[in-house]
């Protein structure tokens, strides 16, 4: 069910994390109240490579998803238990800082969130309060260049980013967390609210960012999943159905719900 | 700050102006948030403490009172001559003034009021909605002394064109004027709670058959009545505390007579003579006004409170 | 049951549509005579008042002789007013808003703030100058003064500029901060560089709905003291004053025809300036909304 040496299940509490993942999950279970939407999940990210999460609607892929970089906290009533390993330290211990967590865990959105602002400040501001002190406009150039943005929009950095086409949009949200160069960047179904010709860019600019960055993303879309990610975690009611190397989930499920899903049979 | 122990090789970040490698524990309070947030709390409870001091100050003189005049005379008297001798000191003629001015108000206000709401939210076009709209922002913003201006210099000599006996300080001249003045409340409000009832409501009573007085008086209005009914309350409670225009236009005489066209006193502007006057401070004159005033708090309190249970009550119905 | 249309039936539907034509010209008659009223209470205003505005009148103190007083007094004290209680009530109000949007959470004590606000909007103006008396004059000792007040004033107009503020900073969407959140910013990094900016139009509006009324407020002035006749100028925050409302007050109580026209008079003026704190309050709030879209 997961690849040799992936299998957190072997792995002790307090035991370190295994040197190839960045994230560990261990027996995560998340509550909204008195609801229960993610029932004991376990695998790991592992570092420079994609890690997509799919399932039906209500799954719990984004609830999973949001608790990464403790976004959660501003959910009233989300209460999360288990380890989430980052960096040998549990996300949510009782010390930790939540703003140094999403320091180092980036988010990019399902509907593209632009501060109505310039390009410019845009990318800038993130850094900027971080305490970033070198130059910004080398660092804006380069977060563009990364986002595949750069060529489009260089004359005119000082726009406002409203003015932005919807995949531009995206593309610059992107920008702006990888920015705050994030060691994992989460994506919660970030082409969903484009049209396919941005979705493609926005594909191809995940397989450049794979060797800087590691990428977690969720999708509905499971070609998508099928075409850009390494690792597929499959979802359905809060249960982790099956974990595996992206080939083997869409070819050779383990696992026959997860093949009743794949092929289209459900969902 | 210390770096993890299983770093990978591979995956070199750009440019290392973040120590990103720095442990996500705390490293000590974040003193900037926590003073701010101590800031932002403190300007939160000065509201507490301003509504504290209100209830303690009319309270305690309120007290004082009642030491030395009883509560029975004070609630039931049908006397009020505080600052003369002999002193009397039964407010009804103060309630009964106060009441006047204010039902005669809300007969002018009210009808009007809904009358405008209706044609606003269910007749006009935008564009004469965009003329009427800052018409009644206008009339709402016109300051009260100037109410009671026009009650003296306008509204009255007009009266007593049609009835001489009027005198020159009534209750009808105030009634009109402070109607006026909260028309614009009871048009605004209920204008908001007519619009806020859904459109899918009214386009099926069309659909039925209805014509827009049908529609509009047995669906829209009943639909929005807690928003209407609020915004009549409150209305209410407006004129009950408006204090120049009727202190302008009525006179200071207390006066439990029916007639509209005598000089009677409301509560309010009883409070304002007292203040202009020599009272000294500590005597049983001084302490009237701190009855009648928290007579007036509780009062307009309580209607205030009823408009926002019934707001309350019935918002969940299109939430 | 049958729906034969019958004579009697035509008849109904005839009445009802006529009822309905009646309605609605009724209601439309009675909002334009709103209308009417407000141009007859200008008109009535000006042509009473409109004869004795000049720079004398302007720049004249009161007096017991009406060809000899004027406003300078009052205006100035209005002037100092406005500024005095947008320093006060400005920072105080916002800053209200804020924590119960963004800081305070949903627990029982927001709601009890949040109550306690709306009750406080709908106390008379009367019973904040029993306040102010009490606590600015008397008890901090701050005698009759500009401070006295400009405080009393801001404590009358909190309530409006914390919910018109609270509106305004709901309408910023959620997404932003987020997006902000998710770039590991603090609670007040995002109110203050997203937050703040994004809801400055409408918190503007409501600041200036707020000002207009404080400057029109006679009653609390007259509880604090703020005296009838005062023929010097206020020099800083501690002296006597006077004011536009209070002036025009004193001028209408007075039996003469003369200083019925003199109010009027003040009227105008007051009008003026509240005319303008709207007109720069409509500006800033264009401005502003430009720059974001």
């Amino acid at each position: 069910m997961s690849p040799p040496g992936m299998d957190p299940s072997t792995a002790e509490v307090g035991q370190p994390m295994h040197k190839k993942s960045v994230l560990e999950l261990r027996d995560v279970n998340i509550y909204y109240s008195e609801k229960r939407a993610v029932n004991n999940v376990s695998f790991n990210i592992r570092r420079n490579k994609i890690t997509a999460i799919i399932g039906p609607s209500g799954c719990g892929k984004s609830t999973l998803l949001r608790s990464l970089n403790r976004m959660n906290d501003f959910v009233e009533g989300a209460r999360v238990e288990g380890e989430l390993l980052f960096g040998n330290e549990n996300l949510y211990g009782s010390d930790v800082d939540p703003v140094e967590v999403r320091r180092r865990i980036g988010m990019v959105f399902q509907k593209p969130n632009p501060f109505p602002k310039s390009i410019y400040d845009n990318i800038a501001w993130g850094p900027k309060i971080n305490g970033y002190k070198d130059s910004t406009d080398e660092l804006v150039e380069r977060s563009l260049k990364q986002a595949a943005l750069w060529e489009e929009v260089k004359d005119r950095l000082h726009d406002s980013a409203l003015n932005l086409s919807g995949g531009q949009q995206q593309r610059l949200c992107i920008a702006r967390a990888l920015a705050m160069e994030p060691e994992v960047l989460l994506m919660d179904e970030p082409c969903s609210a484009l049209d396919p010709i941005s979705t493609s860019h926005i594909e191809d600019l995940m397989f450049e960012l794979k060797e800087q960055y590691t990428i977690v993303i969720v999708t509905h879309n499971m070609q998508q999943a099928a075409r850009i990610s390494d690792y597929t975690a499959f979802m359905e009611m809060g249960d982790l159905i099956e974990f595996n190397v992206t080939k083997r989930i869409f070819t050779r499920p383990a696992i026959k719900r997860t093949e009743e899903y794949v092929t289209g049979r459900f969902g | 700050m210390t770096k993890t122990t299983e770093t990978a090789q591979a995956g070199e970040l750009i440019s290392p102006a973040f120590d990103s490698q720095a442990s996500i524990k705390k490293s000590g309070v974040r003193w900037g948030e926590f003073v701010i947030k101590g800031w932002l709390g403190v300007c939160a409870l000065i509201s507490i403490l301003t509504t504290a001091a209100i209830v303690f100050l009319l309270l305690k003189e309120t007290f004082n009172f009642f030491e030395n005049v009883s509560p029975g005379e004070f609630f039931l008297g049908t006397t009020w001559t505080p600052l003369f001798e002999p002193s009397s000191f039964g407010v009804l003629p103060l309630v009964w003034g106060t009441m006047l001015v204010t039902v005669g108000a809300a007969l002018i206000a009210i009808p009007t009021g809904l009358a405008s709401a209706i044609y606003l939210s269910e007749y006009a076009s935008d564009r004469v909605r965009r003329i009427i709209k800052p018409v009644l922002e206008l009339l709402a913003g016109i300051p009260t002394v100037v109410y009671g201006y026009f009650a003296l210099t306008f509204v009255t000599p007009m009266l007593r064109n049609i009835f001489p006996d009027l005198q020159v300080f009534n209750a009808l001249s105030a009634a009109i004027v402070v109607g006026i003045m909260v028309l614009p409340m009871v048009a605004t409000l209920s204008d908001n709670a007519l619009r806020a009832v859904p459109v899918s409501l009214r386009q099926g009573a069309y659909a039925l058959g209805a014509t827009s007085y049908e529609v509009t008086t047995r669906v829209v209005v009943p639909a929005g009545l807690s928003g209407v009914m609020a915004s009549f309350l409150l209305a209410i409670s407006r004129a009950i505390g408006e204090t120049m225009a009727v202190t302008l236009a009525a006179g200071q005489t207390p006066n439990l007579s029916l007639s509209m066209f005598e000089s009677i006193q409301t509560m309010t502007s009883y409070i304002v003579q007292v203040s202009l006057g020599d009272t000294p401070t500590g005597g049983v004159a001084y302490q009237t006004l701190f009855a009648v005033a928290t007579l007036l708090f509780a009062i307009t309190l309580t209607i205030n409170i009823i408009s926002q249970i019934i707001l309350n009550r019935f918002r969940e119905v299109y939430d | 049951m049958a729906f034969s249309s019958t004579e009697q039936e035509k008849l109904n539907l005839a009445r009802r549509h006529r009822k309905a034509r009646l309605f609605s010209r009724f209601c439309g008659a009675i909002t334009w005579s709103g209308v009417l009223l407000l141009a007859v209470l200008l008109y009535q205003v000006s042509i009473e008042g409109f004869h004795w505005l000049d720079w004398q009148f302007v720049d004249s103190f009161p007096s017991r002789f009406p060809e000899r007083a004027g406003v300078k007094s009052a205006l100035v004290g209005t002037l100092w007013l406005i500024i005095l209680v947008a320093m006060i009530s400005i920072p105080v109000g916002v800053s209200t808003a804020l924590y119960l949007e963004e800081f305070a959470g949903k627990g029982r004590i927001a709601k009890i703030i949040e109550v306690n606000i709306a009750n406080l909007a709908g106390v008379p103006s009367i019973v904040y100058g029993i306040l102010g008396l009490a606590v600015f004059v008397r008890y901090m000792l701050l005698e009759r003064s500009l401070i006295s007040g400009a405080l009393t004033m801001s404590l009358l107009i909190l309530p409006v500029i914390i919910i018109a503020s609270r509106e305004a900073i709901k309408t910023v969407p959620q997404s932003i901060r987020y997006a902000a959140y998710s770039l590991g910013a603090t609670k007040w990094q995002t109110t203050w560089a997203h937050v703040l900016p994004a809801s400055f139009p409408g918190i503007m509006t409501g600041v200036i709905l707020a000002l207009s009324r404080a400057i029109g407020e006679t009653a609390p002035l007259i509880m604090i003291g703020a005296n009838t006749f005062v023929a010097f100028l206020p020099e800083g925050p501690m002296d006597a004053f006077t004011a536009l409302p209070i002036q025009i007050y004193n001028w209408v109580s007075r039996p003469q025809e003369e200083f019925h026209e003199l109010a009027a008079a003040g009227i105008i003026i007051l009008l003026a300036v509240l005319l303008i704190m709207n007109a720069t309050a409509i500006y800033i709030r264009n401005k502003t909304e430009r720059r974001l879209k």
